[in-house]
């Protein structure tokens, strides 16, 4: 697999679909995408940079461990939930609220955090068995 | 339902809780000598008890709690009465000596302050048991108490010994504590009732239930778990691998009582029937003689008191269930007595333990003179026990006799049964609190004399609290025995017995009991070669049958692990879809629910073409020569599923398909190289054409249960649900994904925790290295 052309795409690649997976998280709201879907495909561009330029570079991207990633991201769709116990509401009932960014109104939601959670435990979880079994491939 | 003055009492129980958390850091800064603070929160609640007593004493009764499921009208409610206060007064107040004591008896010892911990743990716990309302507030104490018991058995957990002895318990009244959730349930729901105090009220309304009996064997099944009787007694004896603080607090003065409460409790509501009168001084009774008889076979000063907590225990549901209002009465009076004595006792044996270096009755004599404080409670604890005046256990013992008595065969049996385990019961506590004191001195591990004042402190007091109440009977009865009583009774009564004897039956008794008693205690070393001789004939205990029903579970679950989980991936793959091939196609045929033929589709061209995209991909499947080929073409078949979803309106399901397409193209591939497996397929024709035959019938249902649902007219209700409030309730204009982390968002919290658990799981069976390569290449077939 280790042509040398797809060595030299392989980061931009994955850079580019990591940047779309974001994209297709945050839209996921109003438009099709999401946590999940977004998770799917960061989880399978960090999949393609490790079958072509090899797992320890992947792994020294991440910086964080994989599944350690994906823990965060339970914890994050968790404690998401809990905020609307504040407001005495039942367990994960959506709070809103709007901020400013540079004079632009942006809808704020615990919602979004939840879907973040999402994304995150999917990208952890499966990049972390697809790294284990490209590791054992080159051992 | 909370009223002002009610705080402080909801205080009071969750203080010990508290304490338990600062106890290791007290420790850490003071040491052993935590002790002395931490004894004020026991002390405090004690004093806050008290309060309570003259009130209770002229018939009043507090109920009170706060709200604690709404939904399920579940409170968190107490209820303090004679019964109740007369538990809690003992809990705190033993509790008090208990944690002197443990600083004492465990100076020094590296996890003091976790010690500390668990025992003022376990004191909520039990206080919050007495003190329970609502029967989900019992039941959660209850177990409670069950698990602090099991951390203090097990505290010493390097002991393999200590550890068996903390499970058995553990499993034992865990099992009991399951049929006492379940007992109280079928109460609850026959009779509306959920607290205590509410079917104190209703007297009559649980006798007459139609399932009163499963009702009463269910709620008996905890209460004689819990309090160790006969069949279930062989845990207590065990447990006393535990340190000695926990023997003498919890396996004689409090937790083992908690059966008895519950019975007790219950006398009023259940009490009185034929049932309740046979069980209860059968099994009683039963455990009484049984206890003594295996008392007299030890050596050992604390498995000696073990067994005759175990009759003392027995002596009390025999006592409660026998029916007579003096026989309620000797029971309360019995119960006070037993937790002062037996709880002195137990700590004067530890104390001797810490002294000399042993507990074998044979291998001590004649410490008295070096430890003459411990001597002098150890007589002050074994006159009470023994019945002699002027002790409460004397006022105790005439009560009894006083109460079975009636002159009938029935009630003279058990007086019999009485006689000989109080008689035995004296020799017992006799030999432990004279034998190792008096005679010849004997050598010991260690250099014998008194203990600090933390180790005798504790059984001093209560050895002389069995004789103040005595001398201040008129008074213990007032604020004590006699609220208790009528608790217990259910109308008011009122006890008269007073230290000074009354010629009559029952001091006749009394004599033969303490007759027979010297001569068992003369005896005794003959009595205990004849029980160790029958025991071994008989050669077969509870304590056995507990490890053989273990080890038989043991071997049954591993035989059904053998057969169910073979190790085989193709078994498991070949079972997995049988089973779904006959869920969907047996229901089907049965119910006539096959589709009909539907109309041929009219589609579009570039449709048509997509199709036939995937057909080309599942033919190329099944032509392929090699694995890999193979799995790629899978992929083009999900592709063209995919392009399909797209052009028919759905591009979430769209762009998911072709995101798990492509990842399980990828990672389907890596398995394989991973697994080592041969490029190409060598499954034996005969096993092939099954394969084939197994796939071709799952994919015929599945086709025709896709054919039939969209057959059924659609119920558009949830769609149009979604359609109208995604955008007005979830601020989202993408129904799925609004459904998904909104909607049901508790359902994708769960999913997500799968996928993680799944991954965790993945990576470990990856980790594990392939010990035989050449078994993974058969096994992946």
């Amino acid at each position: 697999m280790r042509t040398l052309i797809f060595r030299t795409i392989a980061p931009y690649l994955t850079s580019l679909m990591v940047l779309f997976s974001i994209f297709v998280l945050l839209r996921g709201h109003n438009e099709p995408g999401g946590g999940f879907i977004g998770g799917l495909i960061a989880a399978s561009a960090f999949a393609i940079y490790g079958i072509a330029c090899g797992v320890s570079p992947v792994r020294r991207a991440l910086y964080f461990h994989p599944m350690a990633i994906s823990g965060c991201g339970l914890l994050v769709s968790a404690l998401s939930g809990l905020v609307s116990i504040f407001e005495e509401m039942p367990f994960l009932t959506g709070q809103w609220g709007v901020i400013e960014v540079l004079g632009v109104p942006v809808d704020i939601s615990t919602v979004l955090f939840f879907d973040i959670g999402v994304y995150l435990v999917v990208v952890g979880s499966i990049t972390s068995v697809a790294l284990a079994l490209e590791e054992r491939e080159h051992a | 339902m909370a009223a002002d003055g009610h705080w402080l009492t909801f205080l009071v129980l969750m203080l010990p809780f508290a304490g338990a958390a600062v106890a290791p850091f007290l420790v850490r800064s003071f040491g052993h000598n935590a002790a002395w603070l931490l004894a004020l929160i026991p002390a405090f609640m004690f004093y806050h008890f008290t309060g309570f007593l003259s009130s209770v004493a002229n018939g009043e009764t507090v109920a009170a709690g706060y709200s604690w499921i709404p939904s399920l009208g579940v409170d968190f409610s107490w209820y303090i009465d004679g019964l109740s206060l007369t538990f809690a007064l003992l809990i705190t107040g033993i509790g008090a000596l208990i944690v002197l004591y443990s600083g004492g008896y465990l100076k020094g010892h590296p996890h003091l302050g976790r010690f500390f911990s668990f025992i003022l743990m376990f004191m909520g716990a039990m206080q919050g048991l007495v003190l329970a309302d609502g029967f989900l507030t019992l039941f959660v104490f209850w177990e409670l108490t069950s698990i602090t018991s099991f951390l203090l058995i097990g505290f010493d957990h390097v002991r393999e010994a200590s550890r068996r002895a903390a499970l058995q318990a553990l499993i034992v009244t865990g099992l009991g504590g399951l049929s006492l959730l379940a007992g109280l349930l079928l109460i609850w729901n026959m009779t509306g009732l959920g607290s205590m105090s509410a079917l104190l009220e209703a007297e009559g309304a649980l006798r007459e239930a139609p399932l009163y009996l499963a009702a009463l064997l269910l709620v008996l099944g905890g209460a004689f778990t819990k309090s160790a009787q006969f069949p279930f007694h062989f845990w207590l004896p065990n447990a006393m691998e535990a340190p000695t603080p926990v023997s003498a607090y919890l396996h004689s003065a409090t937790m083992v009582k908690a059966g008895v409460y519950l019975v007790m409790r219950l006398n009023p509501v259940m009490g009185d029937t034929v049932a309740w009168e046979t069980i209860l001084p059968v099994f009683g009774g039963t455990t009484l003689i049984v206890g003594t008889l295996l008392a007299v076979r030890q050596t050992d000063l604390k498995l000696m008191l073990a067994y005759t907590t175990v009759s003392s225990l027995g002596l009390l549901i025999m006592l409660t269930g026998f029916g007579s209002e003096k026989a309620a009465e000797a029971a309360v009076l019995y119960l006070v007595a037993h937790s002062m004595f037996k709880g002195a006792l137990f700590m004067v044996a530890g104390g001797i333990d810490h002294e000399t270096g042993t507990r074998d009755i044979t291998k001590l004599g004649g410490i008295g003179r070096a430890m003459p404080i411990t001597f002098a409670a150890a007589v002050l604890a074994a006159i009470s026990m023994g019945g002699l005046p002027p002790f409460f256990g004397f006022l105790a013992k005439e009560e009894i006799y006083a109460g079975l008595w009636q002159g009938s065969g029935w009630s003279g049996l058990i007086t019999l049964v009485a006689i000989v385990g109080n008689a035995l019961m004296f020799a017992v506590g006799f030999a432990v609190a004279l034998k190792p004191f008096t005679g010849p001195k004997v050598e010991t591990p260690k250099h014998a004399h008194e203990g600090p004042i933390l180790l005798w402190l504790g059984p001093l007091v209560l050895g002389l609290g069995g004789l103040l109440t005595a001398l201040a009977s008129p008074l213990s009865h007032r604020f004590i025995s006699n609220p208790m009583a009528s608790a217990v009774v259910g109308e008011p009564v009122e006890i008269s017995i007073s230290v000074v004897p009354h010629v009559g039956l029952p001091l006749l008794l009394s004599v033969m009991t303490i007759a027979l008693g010297i001569t068992a205690y003369l005896a005794l070393a003959r009595g205990r070669e004849i029980m160790a001789g029958t025991l071994r004939t008989i050669g077969w205990g509870p304590d056995l049958g507990f490890d053989q029903a273990i080890g038989g579970t043991v071997r049954i679950s591993s035989t059904v692990t053998r057969v169910v989980q073979s190790g085989r991936l193709d078994y498991y793959m070949t079972a997995t879809f049988i089973a779904l091939a006959l869920a969907l196609f047996v229901p089907m045929i049965l119910f006539g629910e096959l589709p009909a033929l539907p109309d041929f589709p009219s589609l579009r061209f570039y449709e048509w073409t997509v199709l036939a995209i995937a057909f080309i991909g599942l033919g190329a499947v099944l032509h392929a020569r090699d694995r890999l080929t193979a799995i790629v073409s899978l992929g083009i078949q999900g592709f063209a599923v995919a392009l399909l979803f797209m052009l028919l309106g759905a591009p979430d399901l769209s762009f998911t398909q072709f995101m798990v397409e492509t990842l399980s193209v990828v990672i389907l591939a890596l398995v394989m190289t991973r697994l080592r497996l041969s490029p190409t397929d060598h499954r034996p024709t005969g096993e092939k054409a099954g394969d084939i035959a197994i796939a071709a019938v799952c994919g015929a249902t599945l086709g025709l249960m896709l054919l039939r649902v969209t057959q059924i007219p659609f119920d558009d209700t949830l769609s149009a649900f979604f359609a109208e409030n995604s955008r007005a309730i979830a601020h989202g204009r993408n129904i799925v994904n609004v459904i998904i982390v909104d909607f049901r968002g508790l359902d994708t919290l769960g999913e997500i925790a799968v996928v993680m658990i799944a991954g965790l799981a993945i990576l470990a069976l990856v980790r594990i290295r392939a010990g035989k390569p050449a078994d993974a290449r058969k096994g992946g077939g």
